[in-house]
């Protein structure tokens, strides 16, 4: 700060603008963190609050009454989750398409549980804008998207775009042959 | 507003009191009732007016429907019914504040078309333009968040597909998604915070239209000659000669907005949003509101879906470059016979794209909205900077004047301050 002659301390012989200098840095200085440490909280209020965390605990779903070839809707954290038993012959198809055929390459094998083939868990919003496809449609017959078209085939793997990626598989566990409980994976709740 | 001389001279002593503390009505008569208009305005200029009056429209069956209205998932969809049916008058501040968006989107899509055809972003103008580009951008923020609160499928799956729109940002779009929902997924907090939101933004609105008119007093209006002001003959008086057209158009425009007020207040909406929300179940087709439907049919042109996302927000953002593309010294279309046709071609490639935007994303829908789509950017990047260097423009009028009286007479009404009254409003 090269003060001119009407800085009233230049008068008083101190060197040019320590004090001054000081007091600016330190007001800005002060500033800048105080609008930061004022602005987190109104951020951080945006976040999911506690209520909406706790409502997000593991969630048990019982298989046994779900019939092969059918469908069954969850929501886990508000989020949708399709639950399907596939036949035989819809495990070997998912398992016969050459990784080179994929937009998203990834094996059936990788996509369900080991042992637990029979038994397909993935979110259920479509992963180009978040509509619900619908199942057992569209040329793979595994779902079809009614928004922008997005088939995916009876592995939740997408065939057909818009949409850029498979149905992305929600973290779950087998707690025996006819019960999972999803959020939770390696003995432990997802956070 | 702006230097064109106060001729406010205050008459009682209270006045003089007053305007000696704070120069208020000084303020006001110069800028609404001494400010000089150009006297060949046609009535594409009444849209400005005509746009204040929605906007105040709006805000004011906004504040009335809040009184109603209960931003919560579980009720927000019945406390919009109990509007409709329970309310006294309810069912005409809904309908009026539904139909208020749209009729908002006619007036500021005439104001924007009116806008690049007399070349009115051209310098000096460039400010005023870009802080009306804002306006448009604020314009469809609240027009989205409002259409969220009914609660209906297409409120619901509207928000989850444009929230997920954000999703595509790379690194921070999963940050903003979770900040904008206030959890996992689309809910009750994302229906808070967006009532919140959609409160603010009006007044965010209104502190940039003051801007707007602040800018556009220091710059003065452009007008279908698009040649400056050069004498007080080019000029009438803003009051008696701008209010009183301004007023009649708000009026016919109201006249319009009745209609569908009353004899189809939902034809511009969606069947589906009669539908309480569902989380598990799409409506066949989702499809915004008209005025977003351009911009709908470019995100669906491009098969990626980041890429489709950067091309619908480019499209937008391209319009504030419009003052630096065209290189055109000369503004008004009238006088541009090459550009005109291109400025037309335009406008039917905007009609098309909305009309693509409804349709399904198939077959030839796709091949036409991305030909639609490729016009539109090369419209603003390849065709704006090149015509304006190779086109020969018309001899301009040697004044505005001149236009209205015909080439050559310096008779025709004297202008400001006095008179004009033969102006016709007719030309341009």
């Amino acid at each position: 700060m090269a003060n001119t002659a009407a800085d009233p301390d230049s008068t008083h012989g101190a060197p040019d603008g320590t004090r001054r200098d000081f007091m600016f840095l330190a007001t800005g200085a002060g500033l800048a963190v105080g609008a930061g440490a004022l602005a987190w909280p109104f951020v951080a209020s945006m976040a999911p609050d506690a209520e909406t965390i706790a409502a997000g605990a593991p969630l048990e779903v019982d298989l046994s009454p779900i019939q092969e070839g059918q469908i069954v809707n969850v929501f886990w954290r508000g989020k949708l989750i399709f639950v399907r038993s596939r036949s035989e012959k819809e495990i070997k198809e998912a398992a016969a398409v050459p990784l080179s055929d994929l937009i998203d390459p990834q094996p059936d094998a990788a996509r369900v549980k080991d042992g637990h083939a029979k038994w397909l868990v993935v979110y259920g919003n479509c992963t180009h804008l978040g509509c619900v496809p619908i199942g057992h449609q569209g040329q793979y017959e595994g779902w079809s998207c009614p928004c922008h078209g997005s088939l995916y085939d009876t592995s939740g793997r997408v065939r057909r775009g818009p949409a850029p990626a498979n149905l992305p598989i929600p973290p779950y566990l087998f707690e025996s042959e006819t019960k999972i409980r999803i959020g939770e994976e390696g003995g432990k709740a997802v956070a | 507003m702006s230097g064109h001389g106060n001729t406010y001279v205050p008459k009682s002593a209270l006045a003089k009191w007053f305007e000696s503390r704070l120069p208020l009505v000084g303020l006001v008569h110069s800028s609404f009732v001494s400010f000089p208009v150009p006297r060949n305005l046609n009535y594409f200029w009444t849209f400005g007016a005509i746009l204040i009056a929605m906007l105040v429209s709006q805000i004011v069956t906004g504040v009335w429907l809040a009184m109603h209205y209960d931003p919560s998932a579980a009720n927000a969809f019945n406390s919009v019914e109990h509007i409709m049916r329970d309310v006294n008058y309810g069912w005409l501040l809904r309908y009026m504040h539904a139909n208020g968006a749209s009729m908002f989107f006619v007036a500021v899509y005439v104001h924007i078309f009116r806008n690049l055809y007399y070349g009115s972003y051209k310098a000096p103008r460039e400010v005023l333009y870009i802080l009306g580009v804002i306006i448009y951008l604020l314009m469809m923020a609240t027009a989205f968040l409002g259409y969220t609160l009914p609660w209906g499928q297409m409120s619901f799956w509207g928000a989850t597909v444009i929230t997920s729109i954000l999703g595509a940002i790379p690194v921070v779009g999963d940050t903003i998604q979770s900040l904008l929902w206030g959890g996992y997924s689309v809910g009750s907090p994302t229906l808070n915070r967006f009532f919140s939101l959609h409160y603010l933004l009006p007044f965010m609105i209104t502190g940039v239209v003051v801007l707007h008119v602040w800018a556009l007093h220091v710059t003065g209006q452009n007008n279908p000659a698009g040649i400056p002001i050069k004498s007080g003959k080019d000029a009438v008086a803003f009051t008696p000669y701008a209010t009183i057209k301004d007023v009649f158009a708000a009026v016919v425009f109201f006249a319009f907005f009745a209609y569908w007020i009353f004899y189809q207040p939902n034809y511009l909406g969606h069947a589906d949003n009669y539908v309480p929300a569902n989380p598990a179940v799409t409506p066949a087709h989702i499809v915004p509101e008209w005025y977003f439907l351009p911009f709908y049919a470019i995100l669906r042109a491009v098969p990626d879906k980041l890429g489709g996302v950067i091309l619908m927000f480019s499209a937008v953002l391209i319009l504030a470059l419009a003052p630096w593309l065209d290189t055109s010294r000369v503004r008004s279309c009238n006088y541009r016979p090459i550009y005109r046709q291109f400025f037309f071609l335009f406008v039917v490639v905007c009609i098309l794209l909305g009309w693509l935007g409804a349709k399904p994303p198939e077959g030839g829908y796709v091949i036409a909205a991305r030909l639609c789509t490729a016009y539109y950017f090369l419209h603003f990047l390849l065709v704006m900077p090149l015509v304006g260097l190779f086109e020969t423009p018309k001899a301009l009028p040697g004044s505005i004047l001149e236009t209205v009286t015909g080439p050559g007479k310096q008779v025709g009404g004297s202008g400001m301050p006095v008179g004009a009254a033969a102006a016709p409003s007719s030309k341009g």
